[in-house]
């Protein structure tokens, strides 16, 4: 996020809310955001569902999933013909703005009424709230991100940001709501096939040889390869050895046969897990780590926050760090690393990460900081962090304008398979479930699979609310309870993809977006029978 | 502006209230309905204080300063109507201490062993009520027996949670709060956040795991909740070793709240049966899964992974680190791929 939780909460005028659903899958941010709405803050939901906030909306537009670059575009037409533009920052803080209005030329109100499924008044609307509002965030997550056009529909919401100004104020910017705990911080920590950690890509002239001499080895100038094209190389053994830390791709990864089939192809496969997880099954070898209540370290959030997590118990067993399980492993294949404490790595971390520079465990847990974190970039021992980015000068000097035009998702319904169907999570789970699922009353509460339907398709296959279901797409078939309401719209359904059995993935396509390599969960063309 | 509390001149701010002012000066004023910024609708008058030329006592927490005022929080007129409001307030509040599980942990008790009260001289009205208790949710309760209608449930549910799922009800003459934690739980808005509980002072509306440990018998951990990415502050519980429930604490980016995941779901796993606790090595003849020494484990990953690499180059070689993991985990993990497996082929789940 470019601002912090509190401030696009607490200090909009309106908040713009594109493919994310924080009541369930934030909650806590979620339930700021509903204070907002009471204190007076206006809402646009741009949302393919009837999400819960909706209904709280001054505005909801329903569109069409996968749509999002030519709502965006839609939006910067109207800032540009009604004139709602921010001229003065366009001049002073931006380039390429030319060539971004020439993109958005052709995407009339109409036209993009007609691609999303929506009004043209009420896009027109939209822009005007959003563009006219003094301050006004927008918050996205995964609804914009899980398309094979994931990228272009970020740019498409930075750039409407930077075409009315508001961005490195508070109550503004471009704000992803991350999704899990610490993905910030996995990110910032170099777990990526292009860059060290702090962002500092492996491209870049002189940052290889910066830590092999900070590391002490010589290392592979070449670029790795992304997990989600990794799967493939698997199959046709490029790849042949893989070493998976707590993920759990059998279940979260789109196409599950596909998946086991890759994890399948491996000679040799290790897992570090706390649970039997479906991947885990699937190892050779299974070591046992431990959870975030057994260690000490950080954890950093969506606002870029580095927070301490604390050692509360020990559990029996023979469980080890898995810092300690990693430092082995290396020892074992020829590199001498010291077993470090947590507070030692966080300190080796600093060393070689520009944005971490000053953050330290002694530092978190000292009174200056009084349990508030450190926002990242905190470059030095006395930098206080940084709570809002792109202050009076954007992170690369000038902001850029990215054009980006709307090009239809990868499986569009057809005649044999009629429904679109996208993914997303539930309030009473995370993700796999593995954690999750071990406390009774959260299953009590919502254990089991179930799929959105449309009133009017269900009543054309004569399906009821409640009955079970079968659900197939082009890459498998499962079994689910059938929700009927209006939530979706008529061709469109949703389903959660924490479970396994009836789980989302065994349907999801594993096209991927051209740039990160995000697989599109959002959409994919399925067929729904009565059983 | 100039007041005096207790014979001490203070600078007072305009618009503060009696009570914020005294707490910022030290002063310690007995409340059980008001919460800061939530609820200060001054009904339990325990906050009472006396105020040079006002004939009645007045509510600490809605009354704001005046220039001038002279105010005394703890004369004998002021204790003894707390000693009242607190006489009348365990009339309505039954059932005994020792098996309430905010036992050591309530505010009424707290302030009933302060002020000396330590049996009504009342007969409460509600009693032939038979109110009933509502626990069929699978985390919350509500006991209308314990409970001293204080709303401060009611307000965290529609103003700082933003629900709205509970509610002031009346009863002929008698509020009541209708808490949705009834057979038809499943039906109502509630989303089982406990921060209703989290509020209550008494132990009316509680998270059901609260029995299973005394405020005397635990120590608390502070810690970032391990689901999403909110960041939200939280206190683990611990109890002889063992974790035994969460509590949310005043975090930058959650302000004291928590969801159902980080107040219900963040610690079962911890020490769960189902937790690995020994290093496991598939027997390639059965296909089961073999309990190993770390020796053995590490012994084979290390010889594996090496031979793969000097049959194929270090390319054939991909290790993912996990987003759910601390930073301090994820940079160790990437540093092994990187220095040892001797490719770039390092990753997280950020992308799925």
């Amino acid at each position: 996020m470019t601002n912090t939780i509190y401030d696009i909460t607490h200090e909009s005028d309106a908040i713009l809310m594109v493919g994310t659903n924080p009541e369930c899958a934030h909650p806590v941010i979620g339930m700021q955001i509903r204070q907002a709405v009471a204190r007076g803050a206006k809402l646009i939901v741009v949302d393919p569902r009837d999400i819960d906030l909706a209904k709280q909306a001054d505005i909801h537009l329903k569109l069409r999933p996968g749509t999002n670059v030519a709502f965006a575009n839609g939006m910067m037409h109207i800032f540009i013909e009604e004139g709602l533009t921010d001229e003065k920052f366009i001049s002073e803080r931006t380039e390429n703005y030319e060539a971004m209005k020439e993109a958005v030329r052709e995407y009339t109100p109409e036209k993009v009424g007609e691609i999303c499924g929506i009004d043209p008044d009420k896009l027109r609307e939209a822009a005007r709230l959003y563009a006219s509002a003094d301050r006004a965030p927008v918050m996205y997550c995964l609804g914009v991100t899980e398309h094979h056009t994931g990228t272009e529909g970020v740019m498409s919401l930075s750039n409407m940001a930077l075409m009315v100004g508001k961005i490195g104020r508070p109550g503004c910017g471009v704000n992803p709501i991350r999704g899990q705990n610490n993905v910030q911080g996995a990110c910032d920590m170099g777990a990526s096939p292009n860059q060290f950690p702090g962002y500092q890509n492996i491209s870049k002239e002189g940052i290889v040889e910066k830590f092999e001499k900070a590391w002490g080895v010589a290392l592979n100038h070449k670029e790795g390869t992304k997990a989600t094209d990794c799967f493939p190389k698997m199959i046709n053994k490029e790849i042949r050895g893989l070493f998976i830390f707590g993920e759990d791709p059998v279940r979260t990864d789109p196409n599950t046969h596909h998946v086991i089939k890759a994890l399948e192809s491996l000679d040799f496969f290790v897992v570090d897990e706390l649970f039997m997880t479906e991947t885990a099954k699937l190892a050779d070898v299974i070591l046992p780590g431990i959870s975030y209540a057994e260690k000490e370290g950080t954890f950093t959030n969506t606002e870029r926050r580095v927070q301490r997590i604390r050692k509360a118990v020990a559990i029996a067993g023979e469980a080890k760090p898995d810092t300690w399980i990693f430092t082995e492993i290396m020892n074992r294949m020829g590199y001498p690393q010291p077993h470090l404490t947590p507070a030692e790595i966080m300190d080796e971390i600093a060393l070689v990460t520009p944005s971490y520079g000053g953050i330290s465990h002694g530092r978190l847990d000292s009174e200056e900081v009084g349990g508030r974190g450190l926002q990242w970039p905190c470059p030095a021992a006395d930098h206080p962090g940084t709570p809002i980015m792109h202050v009076g000068k954007f992170a690369r000097g000038i902001g850029y304008f990215r054009p980006a035009q709307y090009v239809p998702s990868t499986e569009l319904p057809d005649e044999e398979y009629p429904l679109t169907m996208m993914t997303g999570r539930i309030l009473y789970h995370y993700n796999a479930c593995a954690m999750t699922d071990k406390t009774a009353g959260i299953n009590e509460i919502a254990g089991e699979s179930f799929i959105e339907l449309n009133t009017l398709d269900a009543k054309s296959l004569g399906i009821e609310d409640g009955e079970k279901i079968a659900v197939s797409s082009r890459r498998g078939s499962i079994q689910t309870t059938a929700h009927v309401s209006e939530k979706t719209r008529a061709g469109e359904c949703w389903m959660p993809f924490h479970y396994i059995e009836g789980g989302a993935n065994w349907l999801t396509n594993d096209a991927l977006d051209g740039i990160s390599s995000t697989p599109e969960y959002k959409v994919c063309a399925v067929k729904v029978e009565k059983l | 502006m100039q007041i005096t509390i207790n014979g001490r001149n203070i600078e007072a701010a305009e618009g503060s209230t009696i009570l914020q002012t005294a707490r910022r000066e030290g002063i310690e004023i007995p409340t059980l309905c008001y919460l800061e910024g939530v609820n200060d609708i001054g009904s339990c008058r325990l906050c009472v204080v006396e105020l040079s030329g006002s004939e009645e006592l007045v509510p600490a927490c809605n009354t704001k300063v005046k220039e001038g005022m002279v105010i005394l929080t703890h004369s004998e007129r002021v204790k003894a109507a707390r000693r009242m409001v607190l006489n009348l307030l365990l009339s309505e509040h039954y059932g005994d201490c020792f098996s309430c599980e905010k036992n050591g942990d309530c505010e009424l008790q707290k302030y009933c062993i302060e002020y000396g009260v330590e049996t009504t001289e009342f007969t409460g009205a509600r009693k032939e009520k038979n109110f009933k208790k509502k626990d069929a949710h699978p985390f919350l309760s509500y006991d209308p027996d314990r409970c001293i209608e204080c709303q401060r449930c009611v307000k965290t549910c529609s103003h700082v949670t933003g629900r709205g799922a509970i509610w002031l009800g009346k009863t002929g003459m008698f509020s009541i709060i209708d808490a949705p934690f009834g057979e038809d739980w499943k039906n109502t808005l509630c989303e089982s956040c406990g921060n209703c509980a989290q509020a209550c002072p008494t132990g009316a509306l509680t998270v059901k795991r609260r029995k299973a440990y005394r405020a005397w018998e635990v120590e608390k951990v502070r810690t970032t909740c391990p689901h999403c990415a909110t960041g939200c502050q939280m206190d683990l519980v611990v109890k002889n070793g063992k974790i035994v429930d969460a509590v949310g604490a005043d975090g930058p980016s959650n302000h004291g709240l928590l969801c159902v995941k980080g107040r219900s779901g963040s610690f079962d796993f911890v020490d769960s049966p189902e937790r690995i606790r020994y290093p496991l090595i598939k027997n390639k003849a059965t296909g089961e899964f073999e309990r190993a020494t770390w020796e053995e484990a590490l012994s084979l990953t290390a010889s594996k992974f090496t031979e793969i690499k000097n049959q194929y180059g270090g390319e054939a070689l991909a290790g993912f680190a996990c987003s759910r993991s601390a930073n301090e985990d994820i940079y160790m993990l990437q540093k092994m791929v990187r220095t040892v497996f001797g490719s770039n082929n390092t990753d997280n789940c950020a992308r799925v």
